[in-house]
């Protein structure tokens, strides 16, 4: 098995076997099924998750109208598509606004899940969509929590609610709310200490806090790297505190996230925001829809344009739309691109939003480019004249050596780049390709039918 | 909802006690057959020990009572922990400690514990007699500094560190050199928590063992990977790249006072033949005990 075949790969495996068959039988549609199985527990979605997801897919893949069917390989595809687009939720969830301020939420969740850093994202978040928030220093035990959450605080500009680690969790949370009245902010945002959840002592404290202060949200804080465990953790906290919804942090990674399946299955309550890396602006609304689809390799390019429109502005993002369409640029362009994207996050966060980029590909592409080579390119395009920049057909051998020593790098650095440009080519040529589909077909195609 | 009721209720059903489980699994029954063995992969499953693994060590079970005519169910559960116990304690080793300066880095994604590893860590090894520096080299997280600095205090040792925001190999360097100064038996050096997938950060980490190994030839002689035992399955992936860009040499695994069993440290194990060198048992001090392999397949298993 390889380590990073991803569930996307394993669907696709599994439903090689069906697609060119003319009619499916019962046995069929079990093969399939094993793999699904397979792939989804591979991914670390919860036994149990798996075991009514698979029942559930192939009750409705062995009906009627999809043996009978045509392409009975691509019905059962998009059955696998619809439920998990199901099982992640339906539209995405907003927070609870309180109808008289100041509107109170809650993190809570286990250790090292990533609340604190949440606290001051979703903090910048909300403060973008017009909220003045205070955030609370609830964590009294860790060492430095409360200190982690000042710099926060400080790095964002955003007051922080602390009564040091002698006062109970409950006081500062009440004294939080007072502040924030009488300072007219109108959201509170409450760090609280991490725990197991088997830990009564301090889910008692939970417990005391959610009585003491009302909040409009208690969000859990759930590792996307999380295994079988996330659905006790995800049950006993709702069991316990009757959780509104759900951030998923560490979703950056190369995890397969089967644990936004889980708790979603095992809460029933709605994945709100998801941590998509280590800067304060890397949280975002969570997509059940864009999620699944991401998981089954369909690629992610609304989160793509989104995005693109919130770094880029508009006269820039015309040109590059309209070089994007004709595929015709050259280095200057290539140049100018770079720095842009630059501005829309890590790459490989990047090319992992593109359709049919999922797994092998991606891998490919992200060993091609690496993120501080970037510098590197810069330094070799600005060594070269307009001329050369305009027509990089005419780089041959004496030119390419001036430029490497004009940029400090080797030839063979040289030539790479002007490899990897006619990549870039080819990946733009297929994003023009995929933009004349989508005005036709109105749609993606799942990426199996090809 | 009926869907999500109804896999409440198996979930419910399914959080009990592994040991109850596995208990009433072998002697409610009669005879070996293949719904035991059925059951025997779930658990493993349910276990975080992967899809793979598990089938793997089921067969290998299989192939025992097969060789030795077991007819027993409740046998199975020793053979099963034999299996797994003889994994892990292939080519065992104890924490590498030489004579004259030995250098641990700590290494790990966000929020796994390694900070409180580290603090743990000290605390034993200055009970076991030595003199213990530690690197602040979490120079990314907010207050990561203070928090080392609070466990520093806690276990009465020294800490070398700069300000947030500095380079991280750069505070590996003082502390090199600080501890071939003070004559420091053990350096044990704190790393930014760091998703394995960056490459950025990785290469950071690789700085960072470069200018270790410069400073002080055939350090670091110890890289532990810290190892949340709630992680699933993506486990052997951060094994994987962190192994490749800071040669890990074992794993510390934390956070088994809850409820997770951490079962993917044998497929990391089987793998990438990465062992297991310390498991993390709770918040106090004390709470860092050197791995039994024994115990773990029990805990398991009942």
């Amino acid at each position: 098995m390889a380590l990073f075949e991803g569930l996307a790969d394993r669907l696709q495996n599994a439903f090689k076997k069906l697609k060119g068959k003319g009619k499916l039988d019962e046995s069929d549609v079990s093969e399939a099924m094993r793999e699904v199985r397979m792939a989804l527990l591979e991914a670390d979605v919860n036994f149990k998750v798996v075991k009514d997801f698979v029942n559930k897919v192939k009750e409705k893949s062995i009906g009627k109208e999809v043996l009978e069917s045509l392409t009975p390989g691509q019905q059962v595809i998009k059955i696998v598509n619809d439920e998990l687009t199901e099982l992640m939720g339906g539209a995405q969830a907003k927070i609870n606004l309180a109808p008289k301020p100041p509107t109170v939420v809650m993190l809570v969740g286990l250790q090292g899940a990533g609340k604190t850093t949440t606290v001051g994202k979703l903090a910048n978040l909300l403060r973008k969509q017009g909220r003045r928030p205070l955030l609370v220093a609830g964590d009294i035990y860790r060492p430095a929590a409360i200190k982690q959450l000042e710099v926060l605080g400080r790095q964002l500009d955003i007051p922080v609610f602390a009564m040091g680690d002698k006062q109970s969790p409950v006081d500062i949370a009440k004294g939080a709310l007072e502040s924030a009245q009488s300072k007219g902010l109108d959201l509170v945002i409450i760090d609280t200490a991490g725990r197991l959840h088997i830990n009564e002592e301090l889910m008692d404290e939970l417990k005391n806090i959610k009585a003491a202060v009302n909040p409009h949200e208690i969000l859990l804080v759930v590792d996307a790297m999380t295994g079988q465990d996330a659905v006790t953790v995800a049950d006993s906290f709702n069991k316990e505190l009757e959780i509104d919804g759900v951030i998923l942090t560490k979703l950056d990674g190369d995890t397969r996230g089967g644990a936004a399946l889980s708790v979603k299955a095992v809460t029933g309550k709605p994945i709100k925001f998801a941590g998509m890396g280590e800067k304060l602006d890397a949280l975002e609304p969570f997509h059940p829809d864009r999620m699944a689809s991401r998981i089954l390799g369909m690629g992610d390019v609304l989160s793509l344009i989104e995005k693109a429109q919130a770094n880029i502005d508009q006269e820039q993002a015309e040109k590059l739309q309209k070089k994007l369409r004709t595929a015709d640029f050259n280095l200057e362009d290539f140049l100018d691109q770079m720095q842009q994207m630059k501005k829309l996050g890590p790459l490989e966060q990047i090319l992992g939003m593109i359709p049919g980029l999922g797994g092998k590909k991606l891998k490919e592409l992200k060993d091609q480019i690496d993120e501080k080579e970037m510098a590197h390119i810069e330094a070799i395009i600005k060594s070269m004249t307009t001329e050369e920049r305009r027509n990089p057909e005419i780089i041959k051998g004496s030119r390419r050596k001036r430029i490497a020593q004009g940029s400090g790098t080797k030839v063979q650095d040289v030539n790479k780049l002007l490899k990897q440009f006619e990549q870039t080519r080819e990946m733009f040529k297929q994003f023009a390709g995929m933009e004349k589909k989508m005005k036709k077909g109105g749609g993606l195609k799942l990426p199996f039918f090809k | 909802m009926g869907f999500f009721s109804k896999l409440k209720e198996g979930l419910t059903k399914t959080s009990q006690n592994f040991v109850e489980k596995i208990e009433t699994l072998v002697t409610g029954r009669k005879h070996i057959d293949e719904e035991l063995y059925e059951e025997l992969e779930e658990i493993l499953i349910q276990a975080d020990v992967g899809v793979n693994t598990s089938m793997e060590l089921v067969e290998a079970v299989r192939k025992k009572v097969r060789e030795r005519k077991v007819e027993d169910p409740a046998e199975l559960k020793d053979i099963l922990q034999e299996e797994i116990s003889a994994i892990l304690d292939e080519g065992k080793s104890p924490l590498n400690l030489i004579e004259g300066l030995t250098v641990i880095v700590v290494v790990g994604v966000n929020g796994v514990g390694k900070t409180t590893t580290i603090g743990k860590l000290a605390n034993w090894l200055k009970e076991e007699g030595r003199k213990v520096l530690l690197a602040a080299g979490d120079t990314f997280r907010a207050a990561a500094i203070d928090q080392l600095e609070i466990w520093s205090n806690r276990a009465g040792v020294e800490v070398i560190k700069h300000n947030e925001g500095a380079d991280p190999a750069a505070v590996a360097y003082d502390a090199v050199q600080a501890a071939k100064a003070r004559k420091v038996d053990c350096l044990i050096v704190d790393t930014a928590g760091r998703l394995h997938t960056k490459t950025n950060l990785m290469e950071e980490l690789k700085k960072v063992k470069r200018v270790i190994e410069r400073e002080l030839p055939g350090a670091p002689h110890e890289v532990l990977l810290v190892l949340d035992a709630t992680t699933g399955q993506n486990a052997v992936s951060q094994a994987k790249l962190f192994g490749e860009a800071a040669g890990v040499t074992g794993i510390a695994l934390t956070k088994l006072d809850g409820t997770a069993k951490g079962g993917v440290v044998i497929s990391i194990k089987r793998e990438l033949n990465v062992p297991v060198k310390f498991i993390g048992v709770g918040e106090g001090m004390d709470d860092l005990r050197e791995f039994d392999s024994r115990d773990f397949a029990q805990a398991l298993f009942g």
